[in-house]
């Protein structure tokens, strides 16, 4: 059996299993299904982090215009949420494409002048004078729509469709040359990779998943405010996570989200000032002594980690 | 392309980063087949010309014709599926990923099936030994053979060729230097740049001698030891003191 069809059976079908059988055993499924949606941001950030080395500290805004997309699909031309997705995971694409000219920049210029681009939408959709399209500052509200178990279950899809592009990218000839491009873009060129073309595909996907996260986010939770949907703690929470478990890898981000989210539901919502003391002193040692992720203490031993 | 038109043909080449002008009108031509060596003090352009030709700067003037087609400003992939490749100075594996791997790599996107195999590149410059390895844990001179193969594997018809030679051992000079003749045979085109005169003298039929940009002696390489010109450039001029 090839590698591909391994890391699918011994991957994403446990996760996915487990998501699916969880809610009948636990009875939070927000939780859960905030776990769906980290995993899915931290593989999103896998992607265009783990595979090109661009870290987009404004990932979030990519979120915020798939949950924008769905929800004034929604309201003004009354979309059913599965038609409604695909469009928010448009609006998502449509704004990684405007946001192309980025990539002339490097390392700490691209991030913070892809925050600023995020944090400019921002701005955009809470405008009070765009009331009429976006609701403005007031937030949007999905009640008629509003159904947790269809946008649970689709939370779930959307999570196993990034799982298997992430098990392509890790077991692919183009995974790997978006890992050549992240060493060294030069030798890249060299090798025949389009270098230029491959990044925007890397872009555009890493944006696609963020933007159906978002649309579906915005289905679940149904009243929510600008804020909301454009807080750069989504953005933080995923680049920490996928970091923690450790990237270009399917199972670093997953073992991210599941010990760092864990600590984070266990502690920090009731002891948060203990759990801020905690979570500090796990990046710290994290960034000092396995800069890699935790999967790095494998790979250490020669494990070639799926 | 007719029969006698050369490969590589560097026409009035400009190349200039603000008030320097790196390239300065430099014209020459490679032959298929043939080794061109390129030799200079530093500073004078070699590097330079190498990288205008593989597409890492765009020329400020003068033309560049490959195969008959002028591929001034190209980016570097398309060079390469065009069938020109290189090696760096330093060298610039991918280092995280395996020997194996960077090669297949430029294999599958080098789009050329002419190419010889990972396994036989990697056989044919000693690198069989380490496929499985990361780049990373190769030393220099392994990175520089990794380099070649990766360059090799594109099944390139012109091939720049950056200080090769430099940090290799006599044993490993000898087998470069029967590599690079073999590669000529086989009729790619190679120009060569080198500070080690003895390898240049090995493999090359004619060198072109560049100081400031410009060439200043083509010819045979014991033809311009005795050229006054090219002493200078090399030894200073025994007057100026």
């Amino acid at each position: 059996m090839p590698r591909i069809a391994w890391h699918l059976l011994l991957i994403l079908l446990p996760v996915v299993a487990a998501f699916a059988i969880l809610p009948g055993l636990y009875s939070n499924h927000l939780m859960l299904f905030n776990f769906i949606i980290f995993m899915t941001l931290a593989q999103g950030i896998n992607v265009i982090y783990g595979f090109t080395g661009y870290l987009p500290f404004g990932y979030v805004g990519f979120f915020g215009a798939g949950a924008y997309g769905f929800s004034l699909m929604v309201i003004h031309l009354h979309a059913p949420p599965l038609i409604a997705l695909p469009v928010g995971a448009a609006a998502a694409i449509v704004l990684a494409l405007l946001l192309t000219p980025l990539f002339r920049l490097s390392g700490a210029y691209f991030s913070i002048a892809n925050l600023a681009a995020a944090l400019a939408v921002l701005q955009v959709v809470s405008n009070p004078n765009l009331e009429e399209i976006t609701k403005g500052p007031y937030g949007i509200s999905l009640s008629g729509v509003f159904d947790p178990a269809l946008s649970y279950a689709t939370a779930l899809a959307v999570l196993a469709a990034t799982l298997a592009l992430v098990i392509y990218l890790r077991n692919s000839h183009f995974g790997m040359a978006l890992k050549a491009i992240r060493e060294d873009p030069i030798s890249a060129g060299m090798a025949g990779i389009n270098v230029v073309r491959e990044r925007v595909i890397a872009w555009l996907l890493s944006a696609l998943i963020a933007g159906l996260a978002g649309g579906v986010f915005a289905w679940y939770v149904s009243v929510f405010y600008p804020e909301t949907v454009f807080s750069v703690e989504f953005t933080i929470f995923a680049i920490v996570f996928a970091l923690f478990g450790g990237n270009a890898t399917v199972i670093g981000p997953i073992l991210g989200v599941v010990i760092l989210y864990g600590i984070y539901n266990a502690v920090g919502i009731s002891t948060p000032q203990y759990f801020q003391l905690l979570y500090g002193a796990l990046i710290m040692g994290l960034v000092m002594f396995l800069p890699n992720g935790l999967v790095s203490l494998l790979q250490r031993w020669g494990i070639d980690v799926p | 392309m007719s029969p006698d038109a050369p490969l590589l043909a560097v026409d009035r080449l400009v190349k200039r980063f603000g008030g320097f002008r790196a390239l300065d009108v430099l014209s020459f031509k490679v032959a298929a087949g043939e080794i061109l060596g390129l030799v200079g003090p530093n500073g004078s352009g070699k590097t330079t010309c190498i990288n205008v030709i593989s597409g890492l700067y765009p020329p400020d003037g003068g033309t560049v014709h490959f195969a008959g087609r002028s591929i001034g400003g190209w980016p570097s992939h398309r060079l390469v599926h065009a069938g020109i490749n290189r090696t760096f100075q330093v060298p610039k594996p991918f280092l995280t990923l395996t020997v194996r791997e960077n090669v297949e790599i430029a294999k599958t996107y080098g789009d050329s099936r002419d190419a010889p195999s990972v396994e036989a590149l990697l056989s044919a410059l000693d690198l069989a030994g380490f496929a499985g390895h990361a780049a990373g844990e190769l030393n220099t001179a392994q990175q520089k053979m990794l380099d070649l193969a990766r360059a090799l594997a594109t099944g390139p018809r012109l091939l720049l060729i950056d200080e090769l030679a430099a940090g290799l051992n006599p044993a490993e000079l000898e087998r470069v230097a029967a590599k690079l003749r073999e590669l000529a045979s086989s009729g790619i085109a190679l120009l060569v740049v080198e500070h080690l005169m003895g390898f240049i003298d090995q493999i090359t039929d004619r060198i072109i001698v560049m100081n400031a940009g410009k060439e200043i002696f083509e010819g045979r390489l014991a033809e311009a030891s005795r050229n006054r010109q090219v002493v200078e450039v090399f030894l200073g001029d025994e007057n100026a003191a």
